[in-house]
């Protein structure tokens, strides 16, 4: 069950350097702009340099930053460890979006520890859940640029959102370096329509 | 005009400091606390002065200097760097100050980017100086203002102390105007005030502590602090900071009724905590890390001999170590109210999930300089180390002493001086050693320490998201300055044996190191290259590397060195490099079979 102190509660998990921070400022400053009160927490620091991060963003909340476990309506992850890693701050009902695309920790690289077959993370997370898996990477690739992942996953959470697209797709355009609106906006429309 | 922004806490905060007419802001960077000075130094329209100083001590001096002329002054820094800053900071509570001053020291529960979780508030009991707790972005930023003015009406600085949660959230934020205030600094002799010798500080310890009773006063009937009675309960709440957020989330959500008091200011409101002790006989203390409002509590309770009970910490119902949360607070009140918490149940998840510690970037210069450093000392050497990106090198085996900013040279001395037999040789990052390094130095020369030294000098402070510091040749603003000399800095301090060397020419550095090895006495060597993430920002790209899987022979030497752009397929039994190479071409060095080449354009 999600909490009576906010009216949506998203975590985004990922890598540090992923761009975790920009999809939630984007969700953030929309839901700012349509009048709701935001609370947000952040990693920053030490984490960003590889290691996992994760971001809590309430919209219509004025107590605090952090949701309570399983308390979120959504996770939306950028890469499918993280994902599974965060499943504990979904609510039972709450949807998880994600990207099958993996990153390898450098624990991974270096033998340490075993990466797990992303389809059996994303089986493991549907026995519990309701799972939108895609391969967001290459979708970001398909619009122009493998650096739009996150906004092709702010695409496809957009539909759950209480945020008009519109609102978010303008926001898109101002945050992103002027270059890569095009593909941006291409990244955002695709990951929306990931989701029926 | 819509005045209301999202931004981050510590935009907030910086917002807050032009708001209140801050004229001088110093400050050394420390997560969570190092977006001020960034916010500040990045605004083209300034009617203030800033700067990245060395270090908190000398931060906080300079932002004393600025307070006694008058004008506003702000110091900000990390928890830990009050340790650093408090000599200053224990015998300006005595002095005092003229100008409105704030110390800002960010804490960090939970220890997301820190060595330790010390409270600041301590710090506030220690001092006697005022202490603001914000307990949400908004908050936060409001008070700066309120800080200036408390500060100037005692003439006493106030410390502010926001938490991660506060520093590194985001929230909506209703801007307030910018202050008409303006001072003309004029610094007026006065030795009594200013010139703390034994005959005046004996004057003013107890013009310190006969002010306390003011400022209680004032703070008592301060915004920060907030009591609603509940006259159907027996059952208190009193929580403090950014736990009084998470208090009343876990009110609201168990649906209980009891009277609430949020405390954002300290010393603590006596005259509200008294009036909850008259309608209720248990009180439920919740703040973040040490007891410091339960055991004020238990003390004004004792006062007025109330039998009210008092449950916090230390009887183990909230925890003492780590964040709060809203689920801790839902399960302390759970407890109090002895009702079932509701808490969801947590399923242990059953796949195992592969550790993502944070890793050097590709193509770190401190990977190279550590691969080097190692290859001559052997596994066996001591590497006491220091605090920085390169404290990632823990993974390399080149980190085993990590205590404090500055502490690797004095600790690698101490290990000498105790008679060990290996070898040693510690590491120390450019800012580290601007900060409290090159004290370590000069007493390692002085007192004859057969070490070796060096200096990751990656040229900037990278760890804390790439401040300038003074072997840069530019200030927090990007004005151009002297560039400190590290070469010439050493000989300085005494250092006879000093190379410098450039951390991807890795023959040239394994030499360097192997003469520095047999120098007897202590030997510098100032490895030097730029952190690549500040170089690439800077426009600069290096050629890519790959493997050529004919010549790849899969004896992982490459994939050891630990860096996230080789990944090993297990299958194949070979390396790849992938996308994230940036070009440093350390694994091509390492490569004995002579399978890593540039890509060919
Ligand atoms: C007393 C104190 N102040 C500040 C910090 C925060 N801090 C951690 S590492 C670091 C600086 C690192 O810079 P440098 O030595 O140049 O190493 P780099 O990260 O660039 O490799 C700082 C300021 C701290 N840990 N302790
Ligand atoms: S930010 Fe710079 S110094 Fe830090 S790990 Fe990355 S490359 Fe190395
Ligand atoms: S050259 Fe080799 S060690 Fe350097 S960044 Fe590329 S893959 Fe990593």
């Amino acid at each position: 069950m999600s909490s009576k102190a906010s009216k949506f509660d998203l975590v985004i998990s990922g890598v540090g350097g992923q761009g975790a921070i920009l999809a939630s400022d984007i969700i953030g400053k929309s839901a700012v702009l349509e009048n709701y009160n935001v609370r947000a927490a952040e990693t920053h620091g030490m984490a960003q340099r590889g290691g996992s991060v994760v971001n809590h963003v309430r919209i219509g909340c004025d107590l605090g930053s952090m949701i309570p476990l399983k308390g979120a309506d959504c996770l939306l992850a950028l890469e499918p460890v993280e994902a599974l890693r965060y499943i504990d701050s979904l609510a039972d009902d709450g949807v998880v979006i994600m990207n099958t695309e993996a990153v390898h920790p450098v624990t991974v690289t270096t033998g340490k520890a075993e990466y797990p077959d992303v389809e059996s993370i994303v089986a493991e997370l549907r026995k519990t859940h309701r799972v939108i898996a895609f391969n967001a990477t290459e979708k970001a690739a398909e619009a122009g640029s493998r650096q739009a992942m996150n906004v092709v996953l702010v695409g496809a959470v957009s539909n759950f959102l209480p945020i008009k697209t519109e609102t978010l797709l303008e926001r898109v355009k101002e945050m992103v370096p002027p270059k890569t609106i095009d593909t941006n906006v291409k990244a955002f429309e695709m990951g929306r329509s990931m989701v029926e | 005009m819509n005045t209301r922004e999202y931004m981050l806490g510590n935009v907030a905060i910086a917002r807050g400091i032009v708001e209140g007419g801050g004229r001088v802001i110093s400050g050394y960077p420390g997560t969570p606390s190092s977006e001020i000075v960034d916010t500040l130094s990045k605004m083209k329209e300034r009617d203030f002065y800033v700067e990245w100083s060395v270090n908190e001590k000398v931060a906080m001096e300079v932002a004393t200097g600025a307070a006694m002329t008058g004008v506003r002054s702000v110091v900000t820094m990390k928890h830990v760097g009050l340790n650093v800053a408090a000599d200053p900071l224990m015998t300006l509570s005595y002095m005092g100050v003229k100008g409105g001053m704030v110390v800002i020291v960010a804490d960090d529960p939970g220890c997301h980017s820190s060595q330790n979780e010390q409270d600041t508030r301590k710090y506030s009991e220690f001092s006697l100086m005022p202490c603001l707790d914000p307990s949400t972005p908004q908050e936060a930023k409001d008070m700066i203002p309120y800080a200036f003015e408390l500060s100037e009406k005692f003439e006493l600085p106030v410390i502010f102390r926001p938490t991660t949660r506060i520093s590194h959230g985001k929230a909506d934020i209703e801007l307030g105007e910018i202050t008409e205030h303006r001072v003309q600094a004029k610094f007026e002799k006065d030795t009594s005030r200013w010139v703390m010798v034994p005959s005046n500080a004996v004057v003013r310890h107890p013009h310190l502590l006969s002010i306390q009773d003011g400022i209680r006063e004032e703070l008592e009937i301060s915004p920060w602090n907030e009591l609603t009675i509940k006259e159907d309960s027996k059952i208190g709440v009193i929580a403090a900071g950014i736990a009084s957020v998470y208090a009343k989330e876990a009110i609201e959500n168990l649906g209980v009724s009891a009277s609430y008091l949020k405390i954002g200011a300290y010393p603590v409101p006596e005259g509200l905590i008294k009036k909850m002790y008259e309608q209720v006989d248990t009180v439920l203390v919740i703040e973040e890390l040490e007891p410091i409002v339960e055991d004020r509590c238990k003390i004004i309770a004792k006062d007025m001999e109330s039998s009210v009970k008092i449950i916090g910490k230390t009887d183990g119902t909230v925890p003492r170590v780590g964040e709060l949360n809203v689920d801790h607070c839902v399960k302390a009140l759970a407890d109090v109210f002895e009702i079932e918490s509701g808490l969801p149940e947590i399923k242990e998840i059953e796949m195992e999930l592969p550790p993502r510690p944070p890793a050097m970037c590709a193509g770190c210069s401190h990977r190279a300089t550590y691969y080097a450093m190692k290859k001559v000392f052997g596994k066996n050497a001591v590497f006491p180390s220091d605090i920085g990106c390169y404290t990632l090198g823990i993974q390399n085996g080149t980190v085993d002493t990590t205590l404090c900013m500055g502490a690797s040279i004095p600790v690698a001395s101490g290990i000498y001086h105790s008679g060990e037999k290996q070898p040693i040789c510690c590491s120390i990052g450019d800012s580290t050693f601007f900060h409290t390094g090159m004290n370590g130095l000069l007493n390692a020369v002085y007192n004859k320490a057969n070490i070796t030294v060096a200096i990751l000098d990656n040229r900037i402070t990278a760890m804390t998201g790439h401040q300038p510091n003074p072997g840069m040749g530019l200030t927090s603003t990007g004005e151009v300055t002297k560039e400190i000399n590290l070469e010439q800095l050493c000989h300085g301090l005494g250092a006879e044996f000093v190379e410098v060397v450039d951390s991807f020419d890795v023959k040239a550095t394994i030499e360097a190191f192997k003469r520095a090895k047999d120098y007897e006495g202590t030997s510098v060597i100032i490895s030097k290259q730029p952190c690549i993430i500040y170089a690439r920002r800077t426009g600069v790209r290096l050629t890519p590397f790959k493997v050529d899987h004919d010549k790849c022979v899969g004896c992982r030497m490459c994939v050891n060195l630990g860096c996230p752009a080789i990944e090993f397929d297990k299958e194949t039994k070979k390396s790849t490099i992938n996308t994230t190479c940036t070009g440093c071409g350390l694994c091509a060095e390492v490569c004995k079979f002579d399978a890593i080449k540039e890509v060919q354009k």
